[in-house]
């Protein structure tokens, strides 16, 4: 045999990343034969219950638990002036301005209540039963504070103060001015100059993350060891958090996220019960569980979104965008949560979205009110900030008489202009919004659509149809960890992972970035394998035990795979280098002469020899023969810190039927083309884009948290709480362009919240586009059919909506006793 | 959220569930599908002291006919409903206000007559068997039968003319053959939820006049409702959409519909107009 006989080219091993692998999870978690929190049992595990308050605001002028403690197998009832020296306050992550006032957030309320659902009481019994049971038997008055739930008259002089220890329901006012910056030009000089102006005043309606697998957490004590199970996004923040809240010291607490049911940012939080369940585990010496109720999530989990905005385009004649000013008042709720500030200061950096403006100027107040904290929902910030933007250019384009895309066309930035530094400070990495925008408008059938649009306007058809668009960008892959510091969060935004080379040639790739639904375990295998040439189903991916996965920052602002991701890929580059070295040592050749393809090293021009990288694991594990200065291991840890965001974008088509006789709405089409860099598993970003858009479609449509006059939170249930199912919705079109990120290695941008973003403006243009010529400028969200009748025959934006509950099965609402029948 | 504790008894016959009724102390709930009473136990909105499951009184499951009536057994599902041959036949309006009764898990469970004894004004099944006149027969103490007229069963939200210790057997409603149209138009947001205003209607034509009209409103009021002027202003009348118009336009006449976050009482009245107006429409064949 000559080396000539061998043949030239090289086959290239099939790649994993890119190929739709079905997720190797969700077999256990669609069965649900796994490790939820709340399938957790330990030896003599006791279980809480929350009595909470049905009062919005008040003091509580007498609290006895005597009767609940004599109830059956209840072991302990604690209120909140057991726990007032050593509860602490909720963390809040995100001072967003150095003046930012924030009142401290008690776990459970000691002598005032200030929003329905807060903690007041809790018993621990032996059977869930038994702690429900006894909650009815505690005897509690409230004097009542006045309410304070409208931020436009929250903000007011003289206003009702939530919080009596401060002077005015405003937290803070946090402001970036591009001129100031340097990042702009003068926006004042923007609007004076102007030959063009509109304003207008868009509500987000605020609304309920409404995950599927209710919060819980169990805690398990061993000495003065602590482990934590909790359905969270962030064990690893959970961890630091609790630690500095309840003072267990950081190494004596174990944090576990082990699989968890969806967040949507839901879970990104430190809770409260999370806190009291430490809290009452320390001082019974017992583990303790507390799973919440379907009613107790929507009630006392944090909200979400929740901003009245004011915002202003300056433009010339011609549709030059000129200058962009927004102000707004975004609702904390009664407290500061994780990063209850930071979700509308978040947004300040997308409201320019992909267009050029030359000026722009944001400010927000932050708002106390009596009603649950807001914090992280799916996008936070960013669906607000592409809402406005998207919604006002289309009121500028109606006010120009310009078509709504040639306006956006005229205003976006070019292909060829990629890096694009935005006025708000950001450097676009990559993208095309006219390629994204043709292949979207083909999908729809835009013109046809347009030709009907014509004919039924024409024939005065009752049911009118609409096309709404929607090109936008959102910042993804948070977040290079100097950028969180200059805007004052309180973590970093590099992520770690760590790949253990196990001696049968079996990976283990552990990550930081805890999951909570995305599959992080069939993408993490799928870069591992092509990076280290293994077989997909050798690895194994581990996450979300502090114990074993000891670094990380987990997930959440489609994060993972651009930060998590990456660490893996860098990881794997260190074992690569690690193996390099022993295979050297073994094949007795030069490192440099040493290829390595397919898992495989092999010396540059002697075929046949090589050594497998599973073979190096065993090899390395017998350690019998290896270089003489080096660790004896392939194991490798990396952490990676982003020195840029991501940005992914795309354009959405929404064409919507609304019949006038009804008010009805009903999506025709819904065609999409996003562009979020490369792509590692097709299925698993065509499932994030469908949940998505439900998400961001139901915003528009369905979605509202209501609170009656009294504070009382009247969406209690999914029967108030409207939630679609696959029977509303329509048939996505989907597709993409690719243009790679710059940023990371993987070139990939982050989809977790691309159609949550992009789609909610789309929907709620097409409805306004097919109504506009009956007299129709705004609607209020969500569209419901009322809403959309009230516009069309008797102006205005559909104006606001009962705050009864539905009557359906005596429909339940929060009030005195808990609940009450809405008869 | 867990209920409070109650006692409970599954018997299998009618006597039996009637011996477990009087026996069940002050507050007996009976349950049939439990898709409503399971909820709301579970909120603790209710708390009976017994509840006495029919699931095993089989004597109560089937539909059968009996001369000009179709007899419904009230412990018949809804997917029975759906799959019945003498339904199918002679019983389209409830068949189709059954398949848009919330999902195919809670029309596995739940029941024609549990539906009924509930008297959810936003349910859909109360409204069909107003307009149908249905008959229900209710068993008392001991044994003893009873039949109300459907007009007189529905009392007011959530209450019928059952009285403690009855139970609901069976619903007679007339066959609807040859020359009846019938609709059931229901307006929700999402596919599983209640009606915001709904609208069942039968319609028998002889040639190009309607010779009888029946019209149920659903979510009207506190009961389910008949748009009495509407049917009145159809029977008699031309087939043609000026006159089903015309006659729809009334269909608000006498209702006081609630308020809630899905629809204010003007746009409530509004919609039992358009949606009477499509249902007849339909039901009439235009």
């Amino acid at each position: 045999m000559t080396l000539t006989d061998e043949p030239t080219t090289v086959t290239e091993p099939a790649k994993e990343v890119g190929s739709a692998r079905l997720r190797k999870e969700d077999g256990r978690l669609i069965t649900g034969k796994t490790n939820w929190t709340d399938n957790m049992v330990l030896p003599g595990m006791l279980h809480m219950a929350f009595l909470r308050s049905p009062v919005a605001h008040g003091t509580i002028s007498n609290l006895d638990v005597s009767a609940a403690k004599d109830r059956p197998n209840v072991v302990a009832v604690f209120t909140g002036q057991d726990f007032k020296d050593e509860q602490g306050s909720i963390p809040c992550a995100w001072p967003v301005t150095p003046d930012m006032v924030n009142p401290g957030h008690p776990s459970i309320a000691v002598d005032t209540v200030n929003h329905v659902g807060e903690a007041v009481a809790i018993v621990v019994a032996r059977t869930r039963t038994a702690a429900v049971d006894a909650v009815e038997a505690i005897d509690v008055d409230y004097t009542n504070i006045p309410v304070v739930l409208d931020m436009e008259e929250a903000v007011k002089d003289g206003a009702d103060l939530v919080h009596a220890s401060t002077s005015s329901n405003t937290s803070y006012h946090f402001v970036f001015d591009a001129g100031e910056a340097g990042t702009g030009t003068d926006t004042d000089a923007a609007f004076a100059d102007a030959e063009v102006t509109v304003s207008r005043r868009f509500v987000q309606q605020r609304l309920i993350p409404a995950f599927m697998e209710p919060r819980s957490a169990v805690v398990g004590v061993s000495g003065d060891n602590y482990t934590l199970w909790s359905a969270t996004q962030i064990p690893h923040i959970l961890r630091v958090m609790g630690a500095l809240t309840t003072g267990i010291p950081e190494h004596k607490l174990r944090v576990v996220a082990p699989d968890v049911g969806g967040g949507f940012g839901g879970k990104l939080q430190v809770c409260p019960e999370e806190i009291l369940a430490l809290l009452v585990a320390r001082r019974l010496g017992k583990p303790v569980k507390w799973t919440e109720t379907r009613s107790e999530s929507l009630m006392t989990a944090h909200h979400g979104r929740d901003q009245v905005q004011f915002i202003d385009v300056a433009a010339k004649k011609d549709g030059t965008v000129t200058g962009l000013r927004v102000r707004l008042l975004a609702d904390m709720g009664a407290y500061l949560r994780l990063i209850t500030p930071g979700v509308p200061a978040l947004g300040a950096f997308m409201f320019p979205g992909i267009y050029k403006f030359p000026a722009y100027r944001f400010e927000c107040d932050g708002v106390f009110t009596n009603k649950v904290p807001t914090d992280a929902y799916r996008g936070a910030g960013r669906p607000e900030a592409t809402f406005a933007i998207e919604r006002i250019m289309d009121e500028l384009a109606v006010e120009l008489d310009m078509d709504p895309m040639e306006l956006r066309r005229k205003n976006w930035i070019n292909a060829e202009e990629f890096p694009f530094t935005s006025v708000a400070g950001l450097q676009y990495d990559s993208g095309d919004y006219e390629q994204a925008t043709q292949a979207a408008l083909e999908l729809l059938g835009y013109d046809e659509l347009r030709a009907e649009q014509k004919q039924r306007r024409e024939s005065g058809d009752p049911v009118q149809l609409g096309i709404g668009i929607s090109t936008f960008t959102e910042m993804c892959g948070l977040a290079p960890s100097r950028v969180l510091g200059s805007l004052a969060f309180g973590a970093g935004g590099w992520e770690q992972a760590s790949i253990r080379m196990l001696p049968t040639g079996k990976v283990e790739v552990i990550t930081g970035s805890t999951p909570h639904g995305q599959g992080h375990e069939t993408a993490w295998s799928q870069i591992a394998a092509d990076q280290l040439g293994v077989p997909f189903e050798d690895i194994e991916v581990l996450h979300g035990d502090t114990a074993v996965s000891a670094r990380g920052l987990d997930t959440y602002g489609s994060r993972s795979l651009v930060v998590g991701g990456t660490a893996v890929v860098k990881a794997a580059e260190k074992v690569v280098a690690k193996a390099r070295k022993i295979a050297a040592h073994l094949l007795e050749a030069s490192e440099d002469d040493l290829e390595f393809s397919g898992g495989k090293f092999s010396v540059k021009g002697t075929p046949g020899a090589g050594l497998g990288i599973q073979e190096i694991a065993l090899a390395i594990f017998a350690a019998h023969d290896y270089p003489e200065g080096i660790e004896p291991s392939i194991d490798a840890e990396a952490a990676f810190d982003p020195v840029n965001f991501s940005f992914p974008h795309g354009t959405h088509l929404c064409a919507m039927e609304v019949d006038t006789d009804t008010g009805f709405v009903k999506i025709r089409k819904y065609a999409c083309v996003d562009d979020i860099g490369n792509i590692v598993n097709p299925i698993i970003v065509e499932g994030q884009m469908h949940g998505g858009l439900a998400q961001g479609i139901s915003q528009a449509l369905y979605e509202e948290a209501i609170y009656d006059a009294d504070g009382n939170l009247t969406t209690g249930t999914f029967v108030d709480y409207l939630v679609p199912s696959a029977m509303d919705l329509p048939t996505f079109h989907t597709g993409n362009t690719t243009h790679a990120a710059t940023s990371n290695p993987l070139g990939a941008k982050g989809v977790g919240e691309a159609g949550c973003i992009a789609s909610t403006p789309a929907v709620v243009n097409a409805a306004l586009d097919a109504v506009r010529h009956l007299g129709v400028k705004d609607i209020l969200m969500p569209l419901t059919p009322e809403r959309v009748w009230r516009a069309i025959h008797q102006g205005g934006d559909g104006g606001a909506r009962a705050a009864e509950g539905s009557n359906a099965y005596g429909g339940a609402r929060t009030t005195e006793s808990g609940y009450e029948e809405a008869k | 959220m867990i209920p409070a504790a109650f006692a409970y008894a599954r018997p299998t016959t009618v006597d039996e569930a009637l011996s477990a009724i009087a026996a069940g102390g002050e507050d007996v709930k009976i349950m049939a599908g439990g898709q409503s009473l399971i909820p709301v136990m579970r909120l603790r909105l209710a708390a009976p002291e017994t509840v006495v499951d029919l699931t095993k009184v089989t004597e109560l499951r089937g539909v059968r006919e009996d001369g000009d009536s179709l007899v419904i057994g009230s412990m018949t599902t809804h997917s029975d409903i759906l799959r019945d041959p003498l339904i199918a036949r002679y019983g389209k309006l409830i068949a189709e206000a059954t398949e848009t009764v919330a999902d195919p898990a809670v029309r596995h469970r739940g029941t024609f007559g549990g539906a009924l004894a509930h008297a959810d004004p936003a349910g859909d099944l109360p409204a069909v068997a107003l307009a149908l006149d249905a008959e229900f027969v209710i068993a008392g103490p001991g044994g003893a039968r009873r039949s109300v007229p459907a007009a007189a069963f529905f009392v007011d939200y959530l209450t019928t003319a059952l009285e403690d210790g009855e139970l609901l057997v069976e619903i007679r409603v007339p066959k609807l053959g040859e020359g009846w149209g019938v609709r059931y138009e229901k307006f929700n947001r999402v596919a599983q939820a209640w009606s915001i205003v709904a609208v069942a209607a039968a319609v028998r034509r002889e040639g190009s006049t309607i010779a009888e009209a029946r019209i149920g409103l659903t979510n009207m009021g506190s009961t389910p409702l008949r748009a009495t002027a509407v049917e009145q202003a159809l029977v008699g009348a031309d087939v043609s959409l000026e006159t089903v118009t015309a006659a729809a336009a009334q269909a608000a006449e006498g209702t006081e519909p609630s308020s809630d976050l899905n629809a204010q009482a003007d746009y409530r009245q509004h919609l039992a107009r358009v949606l009477t107006g499509r249902a007849v429409r339909a039901a009439a064949g235009l």
